[in-house]
């Protein structure tokens, strides 16, 4: 799907993208490499007055924003345990019972199974169908830690807090002089992407780094984004809930270093 | 002198700003691509090779300020020189990015001994050795693409 120079998915195309050979549509719910918070609830329904299924995958959305995938009426919604404060290698894919009654399993191992035999064999039900073999025991464990840990926060006091951080960095960093952000859409949250005049968004990254400032910086997995705004990467500070307004004030002096050193 | 300031000496910041042999060369008889595609980086090198001796060389491209000021100097350290030395100077700088050549072997390397820096940032060191990987392979066949990824 294409984007406008603010970031924001070009919905007039969208329509026009929907064919009979739609099998279905997957899309981000939050953008990891612009801040953008597509109106996915408009795409969904949309797409389900075609009878196309939507995967939207959440891995930012649902440890930033609050979620609820049956308001959103999402057939599938993906997020991974390590960016909600808790272990790698496990994760989430909630799905529709009657869409996964329908799928067959991926992967056979123990636990999948209802019952064998040298002809045929029956699946276990919702959700061991899916989950063969010996699970990611603990870091399941971890996960369901971290779940709680953010919901005894509570996810919309997270939002909002983030919320305020992205807007007070917006400003401070506008300030900057040679300084562009990358992603300006109106629904926005905590990721202020940018480029500096003259200075490669991985020195930024190491200068910072040695401030004891960690961002990101490239083409955070979405070259094609990069390429329409016509830069090889962008630097990134993204807020979490432990972030500080103190913390962004921090990142904008260092920020002036880079400027002092490399442009 | 501080890590930092180590790695982002004044003449890697000059080379940046301003990289020598910055240009694409028509009369090259050997061309090299070098890609690190995590981090976008890339590059191409030029060369017009005389026999065993590299006549003329000179590069393009887009990267962080290590990579095009490594690219610009080695542009310059490797002019004129023959294949067998110039492949020398690259398993020195090698060594030396990567923080395994002693400091007695440093002076050799001559204004090369600025990326010593990198050393302490193994991140970057596949920044400062693409443009010579990128030369390498251009040495060892016509048209070739490379990564240090």
């Amino acid at each position: 799907m294409p984007i406008t120079d603010t970031g924001e998915l070009d919905l007039d195309s969208f329509a026009a993208l929907m064919t009979e050979r739609t099998r279905i549509i997957c899309l981000v719910h939050l953008s990891n490499a612009l801040g953008t918070i597509n109106p996915i609830k408009r795409i969904i329904a949309a797409a389900h007055q075609r009878g196309i299924p939507v995967l939207v995958d959440g891995a930012q959305s649902a440890p930033h924003l609050g979620v609820d995938v049956q308001d959103l009426d999402c057939d599938f919604f993906a997020f991974s345990g390590h960016k909600l404060y808790g272990p790698t290698g496990v994760g989430v894919l909630y799905g529709k019972e009657d869409l996964l009654d329908r799928m067959p399993p991926y992967q056979g191992g123990g636990d999948m199974i209802s019952a064998v035999t040298l002809e045929k064999s029956t699946w276990a039900p919702l959700p061991s169908k899916f989950e063969a073999g010996t699970p990611m025991i603990a870091e399941v464990i971890g996960l369901s830690a971290a779940i709680q840990y953010v919901e005894s926060l509570g996810l919309e006091r997270i939002a909002e807090w983030e919320q305020q951080l992205l807007s007070v960095a917006t400003e401070r960093v506008s300030q900057i002089s040679g300084l562009r952000i990358i992603g300006t859409a109106k629904e926005k949250a905590g990721v202020l992407g940018f480029v500096l005049d003259g200075v490669h968004p991985h020195d930024i990254g190491t200068i910072l780094d040695d401030e004891g400032i960690a961002i990101r910086a490239g083409h955070h997995c979405a070259q094609p984004v990069m390429q329409h705004f016509g830069i090889p990467g962008t630097a990134r500070a993204s807020f979490g809930l432990y972030n500080t307004p103190e913390e962004i004030e921090a990142l904008a002096l260092a920020l002036g270093r880079v400027g002092r050193m490399l442009a | 002198m501080a890590t930092l300031d180590a790695l982002y000496q004044d003449l890697i910041l000059d080379h940046n700003r301003k990289p020598k042999n910055y240009r694409s060369m028509e009369n090259a008889n050997r061309r090299a691509e070098g890609n690190n595609p995590l981090c976008g980086d890339r590059l191409i090198v030029w060369l017009l090779m005389d026999g065993d001796t590299i006549e003329d060389i000179s590069f393009e491209g887009s990267g962080c300020a290590i990579s095009l000021a490594s690219a610009s100097l080695m542009t310059t350290a490797v002019a004129g020189k023959t294949r067998q030395d110039a492949e020398a100077l690259f398993v020195k700088f090698h060594r030396l990015v990567t923080g395994s050549l002693p400091t007695s072997d440093g002076q050799e390397l001559g204004k090369l001994v600025a990326f010593k820096g990198v050393s302490e940032y193994p991140a970057r060191v596949k920044c400062a050795s693409l443009a010579w990987h990128a030369l390498k392979a251009a040495m060892e066949q016509p048209n070739a693409v490379v990564s240090t990824e």
